[in-house]
């Protein structure tokens, strides 16, 4: 700690911004810089390709039915000769964006709900009996009563595309971020003893101000950790539940029920398989590598290095 | 410690209680219906009638408190007559299964050797792999070996068990012929032949859950490990001339290990709650597969059952990695 | 004399012979796979047919169907008639006997006074007897003398053939099941899961929801069957996983109830193990069409009978929902051979069939959009089709189910070619097809405009379930939404149909009213049936004796099963 202040003495340089000494940091990890660019590939892929690609995705041409790769159609086509590019596309719209939100959501309940518990001893039992009651909770009996109560309500108010997507990122940030708050939790129970917390209680620092400054910025690596494995699992959570049938409406495509869809056919079309399974996968991994950045980035002991 | 330990034992029994109101009540809203999965061809008055044999026509209170007794008075007693060979008084009610109309517990006992077998031995099988690969990738970070490593992890944890699990099958059922694609959960071992069959059937099993379970703690641990290569202490350690070995394989692992230890604690009540979809893609039939068509078939005095001794398992073990906590981080007092 | 001796030394030629050839457990063990697994072993308490079939392998009626529907005696000596004296004139008794000899596994005999126990059993108040339904209007069953059994009815019964009748009806042992009555019946866990019966197999290890071990019954009343000493019945998993097991890895020989794509299921037959053999019953995968408003706006008054439907109460659109159907496209996405177009909603057996509803077999989407435009909806400019402010638009719901959400899609889109929009839905089965009157999601509340499923009938008398459609049989909050009439049809005219019916004995007269029945729901487009479903199931090629049967239980001749020799 104490060399870095020397340095930046030594080298009488003005001062920068925090944010500008965070990118520099980032963009010195090149697996992250790798990520983002992938990531932002995929989402500019999903997001713009179906401008260029104006093939429907729904529209059945049922004599083209279960192709491999053509020009007409450059992944093939499934069971009802559907074009397989344009679902992938449109399904990663649908996914990505209840992948990112259901993750921020669960996220940002964990990270509350852990941070309370562990610096708060007062709430610390309640909120972990809490946590253990949203554990022990079946999850498919509890989304067969959300989705009985507020199905229709939300169908009404936001039409049932924006509706149900409104009731997938809420079930699964409310179910998913148990975990999160555990482990959360522990480590701010860790930090709390640390000497550097002791000294800035002793100087008068608020509660606010000390979570805000001290506290969070040290439990940011589990914190990051859970935000990959939480764009993963909502991902994949998302598929069983419309294969439950309790997700979108079956011809709306997402890439967790394309990869459910094309299990039966992986002897005959394993290329049916492999387009959504990939786009998964790559797509958790680049958020993993963008995670490691900016953990390392926001790490001030690393920054500099 | 002990002060604390003992509190929170009793308070989780209040908690408990609640925790099964709260089940019960979830589970009396869903929308269920024990007959649902019979065929059209049974009339509606009929239905009716088995609803009401199955005690469905009595308010939720009663319910509620039926089963109360029957789990926390009846099977306790019922389970001390078979250790102890005693008779207290014979006709007790115990808690009866819709689909299956047996005692609940009974079929529990019988889920749980090859739940396990399988699941557990995964459990085992995972942690044991995670661990080195968490600390060399965090050791080594961005090395080859990190690389790897991470990739394999993330490909573990984003792709769903529905895949792989079928693909092991069709390449090692289909193609090869090397594993039995069907678990026989009658199998018993007996001798080193039928050990081997016993292998040879948990092999996929294993290893797709395995896979699963590797992923995760192993990002936990390169995480935790990478946290805590940095610390003063360990320049300190160094400084004093500390051999590498010992400077990571006591001082940052053990104190590395803190949140690591939580997350794989936390992780066990999941093994007995079984792997829904592997133990269904496999044919195990364990706990989890008992859970899930309990839930397709409103069986809801087994999805209470299992569910409340699950919720007993998550109390317990989040205890003891709250006690664990403070027995491997010595600064952190509960009292 | 001389002709007496040839055939009597023919008779025992052959019975040595047979016994030579066949010897019962010879062959070893046998392997079957369900990927539903059975949860008890008494059809008695649970209808499920995974259960039902389980249970045939143990339990048996006095008669069953054959794989063409016909009545054949199991432990009765022949099947009562009218002709033979067995069913009495005026409809009210039927007297079935016994075959001579016949013992339970346990060694016991079997007698009337089983029959009567099994009656009592099922009829019992307390006891929630799933087939109760087989025993209806039975005012006594009496044990005439050991061997034969004398139903009675209370009303004249055309068809008498309900009671012990069928998988779902068979007999159970008085002995074993004596402490078991009404209220008590579940608490009988170990007669439950291991039923003494009189079939080729009895059950030596029952683990419910997962395997079932069986061995040959020593007191089977044929000394040389069955060729199997041991069944292991393995449950659980999906079909294409069962399927696999027998048609790729073999290490299953009979899997039950295959729905896989047909292209799927042609590549696993191409792996050379076993064969796929499918048959056809009952069973019409249909659309049903509401005809009341399920606007959540009305409330408590929701698809009721007080709201007609604002666009479907038009036959028109109804019509053109159907025309616009190519079935024959679906069968074969859906299906193939295990399927084939259909316009009935009654499609089996022969003489109950139509033939006056088969123009529907042809897709015709220019005709049907005539049919709006003549009727007077317009396409708007979304391409929705509207009149007098109300647009075209359907919520077409369905259960779970890879084929159905197939269906769905293609609906859609043909229904999109004639100017008419849908929203699609596809709800768990577990919650679709549950009564729970608190779910706005049952198949009886019926809350969107259509819905797809299946639905086919016991046995091969059609009377109750043309009754269906009675006015009276609609599901509406009076009778918490139970019923069988989802399209909520009332027509006066099919009510009397539907009354002559019941008292009509004479078979060509009864075909003659349950064909009008079927041809006026047709013709009025309440019911746009799509495909006459088969059943299909796959064998190893290992295993002969197969014989599948859609009107009873698939392993209704397991006894017969035996293990083909390689040449």
């Amino acid at each position: 700690m104490t060399d870095i202040a020397v340095n930046s003495l030594a080298n009488a340089r003005p001062p920068r911004s925090q944010w500008l000494d965070f990118w520099e940091q980032f963009r010195t990890h090149r697996g992250a810089l790798f990520g983002m660019t992938f990531f932002l590939f995929v989402l500019l892929i999903v997001f713009v390709g179906p401008y260029l690609w104006t093939l429907d995705g729904q529209y059945i041409d049922i004599r083209a039915r279960n192709q491999g790769p053509s020009l007409a159609h450059p992944f093939g086509t499934d069971q009802l000769g559907r074009d397989t590019l344009s679902r992938l596309m449109a399904g990663g719209q649908v996914s990505l964006a209840v992948g990112i939100t259901a993750m921020a959501l669960s996220l940002l309940l964990g990270t509350l709900i852990g941070v309370m518990a562990g610096y708060f001893k007062r709430l610390d039992g309640l909120l972990m009996r809490l946590t253990d009651l949203f554990l022990a909770l079946p999850l498919l009996p509890l989304l067969l009563v959300i989705i009985m109560l507020f199905r229709d309500t939300l169908r009404t108010a936001f039409g049932p595309e924006t509706g149900i997507f409104i009731l997938m990122v809420f079930v699964i940030g409310i179910t998913s971020w148990m975990q999160t708050a555990r482990i959360v939790r522990g480590d701010v129970l860790a930090i709390k003893e640390r000497e550097f917390v002791l000294a800035s209680r002793s100087i008068g620092t608020p509660s606010r101000r000390m979570i805000t400054r001290h506290i969070l910025p040290n439990v940011l690596s589990p914190i990051m950790v859970s935000a990959t494995l939480g764009i993963a699992n909502a991902i994949i959570t998302e598929s069983a539940l419309s294969f439950l049938g309790l997700g979108f409406p079956s011809d709306f495509p997402t890439w967790g029920r394309l990869l459910f869809d094309s299990t039966d056919y992986l002897q005959q079309y394993p290329e049916r398989v492999l387009w959504p399974g990939l786009a998964i996968s790559l797509t958790v991994l680049s958020v993993n590598y963008v995670g490691d950045g900016l953990r390392d980035a926001l790490d001030p002991r690393i920054r500099g290095r | 410690m002990f002060n604390y330990t003992i509190r929170r034992l009793f308070l989780a029994i209040p908690t408990l209680f609640f925790i099964s109101l709260i089940i019960f009540l979830l589970l009396d809203l869903a929308p269920s219906d024990p007959t649902a999965n019979l065929p059209l061809t049974i009339p509606p008055e009929v239905r009716e009638k088995i609803r009401q044999s199955l005690g469905l026509g009595e308010p939720i209170h009663i319910r509620y408190l039926l089963w109360c007794k029957q789990f926390f008075i009846n099977e306790p007693l019922n389970i001390m007559e078979q250790w102890f060979g005693w008779d207290i008084a014979g006709d007790r009610l115990r808690v009866l299964s819709w689909q299956t109309r047996s005692p609940v517990v009974d079929l529990i006992v019988q889920r749980t050797p090859q739940t396990l077998w399988v699941v557990g031995m995964s459990y085992v099988v995972g942690v044991l792999i995670a661990l080195p690969i968490g600390i060399i990738s965090a050791y080594r970070q961005y090395s080859w070996f990190d690389q790897v490593g991470t990739f394999i992890s993330m490909i573990g944890f984003s792709v769903p068990t529905f895949f792989t699990g079928v693909l092991m099958i069709v390449v090692f059922s289909v193609w090869l012929g090397w594993f039995p694609s069907i678990y026989d959960t009658t199998h018993q071992v007996t001798d080193w032949a039928s050990f081997w069959q016993q292998i040879r059937q948990m092999v996929m099993p294993v290893a797709v859950l395995a896979l699963f379970n590797a992923a995760q703690i192993s990002r936990f641990m390169r995480a935790s490990m990478l946290d805590n290569l940095n610390q003063d202490y360990v320049r300190t350690a160094r400084a004093k001339g500390l051999g590498e070995r010992t400077v990571v394989l006591v001082h940052v692992l053990r104190n590395s290990l803190i949140p690591v230890v939580t997350v794989i604690a936390l992780g066990v009540p999941q093994v007995f709650g079984g792997a829904i979809i592997t133990e269904q893609v496999f044919k195990v039939n364990g706990l989890g597969q008992l859970l899930i068509i309990s839930i397709q078939g409103g069986d809801l005095p087994t999805v209470q059952t299992l569910t409340f001794i699950f919720a007993f398992l998550i109390v317990l073990f989040n205890l003891i990695a709250d006690v664990l906590y403070g027995v491997l981080d010595p600064r952190i007092r509960y009292d | 004399m001389r002709l007496t001796k040839i055939l009597l030394g023919a008779v025992a030629a052959m019975a040595m012979s047979s016994a030579a050839q066949a010897e019962r457990g010879a062959d070893g063990q046998v392997n079957i796979i369900y990927w539903q697994a059975p949860s008890t072993m008494n059809p008695y308490l649970s209808g499920g047919t995974k259960e039902l079939e389980a249970a045939s392998l143990v339990l048996e009626p006095l008669a069953r169907y054959d794989q063409d529907g016909n009545m054949v005696p199991f432990l009765a000596e022949d099947v009562p008639t009218v002709a033979n004296g067995g069913v009495s004139a005026d409809l009210t008794t039927i007297t079935w006997k016994l075959k001579e000899g016949l013992k339970w596994a346990d060694g016991s005999a079997v007698t009337a006074a089983d029959a009567v126990f099994t009656w009592k059993y099922c009829s019992h108040p307390e006891g929630g007897c799933a087939q109760s339904e087989k025993y209806n209007d039975v005012t006594g069953v009496e044990a005439v003398d050991d061997r034969t059994i004398k139903v009675t009815f209370g009303v004249s019964k055309p068809f008498p053939y309900g009671p012990f009748v069928g998988a779902q009806a068979p007999l159970i042992q008085a002995a074993q099941f004596a402490n078991c009555l009404g209220a008590k019946a579940p608490e009988c866990t170990d007669a439950n899961f291991g039923p003494i019966g009189t079939g080729p197999f009895a059950v030596t290890d029952f683990r419910p929801n997962d395997v079932i071990s069986l061995e040959a019954n020593s007191n089977y009343r044929d000394p040389a069957k069955p060729a199997f000493a041991k069944v292991t019945f393995k449950g659980g998993g999906d079909a294409a996983a069962a399927g696999r097991s027998v048609l790729e890895t073999g290490e299953f020989d009979y899997a039950w109830n295959l729905q896989l794509a047909p292209d799927v299921l042609a590549n696993m037959q191409a792996a050379g193990k076993g064969t796929v053999v499918s048959s056809f019953g009952t069973l019409v995968e249909r659309i049903m069409i509401n005809m009341t408003n399920p606007d959540p706006a009305l409330g408590d008054e929701r698809a009721t009978a007080k709201h007609a439907h604002p666009f479907l109460s038009d036959m028109a659109v109804r019509k053109a929902l159907s025309m616009a159907v190519d079935r024959k496209l679906l069968v074969e996405i859906g299906y193939g051979d295990a399927g084939r177009p259909t316009c009935n909603v009654l499609p089996a057996p022969e003489i109950y069939k139509s033939s006056a509803n088969d123009a529907c077999l042809v897709q015709d989407i220019e005709s049907a959009k005539k049919l709006l435009d003549d009727a007077g909806w317009v396409a708007g400019g979304d391409g929705v089709r509207a009149k007098d402010g109300k647009r075209l638009s359907i919520l077409f719901q369905s259960s779970t189910n890879a084929v159905r959400q197939d269906f769905q899609a293609l609906i859609k889109q043909w229904w999109s070619d004639i100017g008419v929009e849908t929203e699609l839905r596809n709800i768990d089965a577990s919650v679709f097809f549950g009564g729970d009157p608190a779910s706005p999601d049952t198949f009886q509340k019926f809350f969107a405009d259509v819905e797809m499923y299946a639905n086919n009938f016991d046995g091969t008398d059609p009377e109750s379930y043309m009754a269906n459609w009675e006015c009276k049989q609609a599901p509406r909050p009076e009778t918490q939404w139970q019923g069988n009439n989802m399209p909520r049809y009332c027509n006066a005219d099919y009510d009397a149909l539907v009354a002559e019916m019941a008292k009509t004995g004479d078979l060509n007269e009864r075909a003659r009213l349950a064909k009008a029945m079927n041809d006026k729901l047709m013709q009025e487009y309440i019911i746009l049936p799509l495909v006459d479903r088969g059943r299909v199931s796959a064998h190893s090629n290992t295993l002969g004796g197969v014989v599948l049967n859609t009107w009873d239980s698939e392993l209704w001749n397991a006894a017969d099963w035996h293990r083909v020799k390689s040449q």
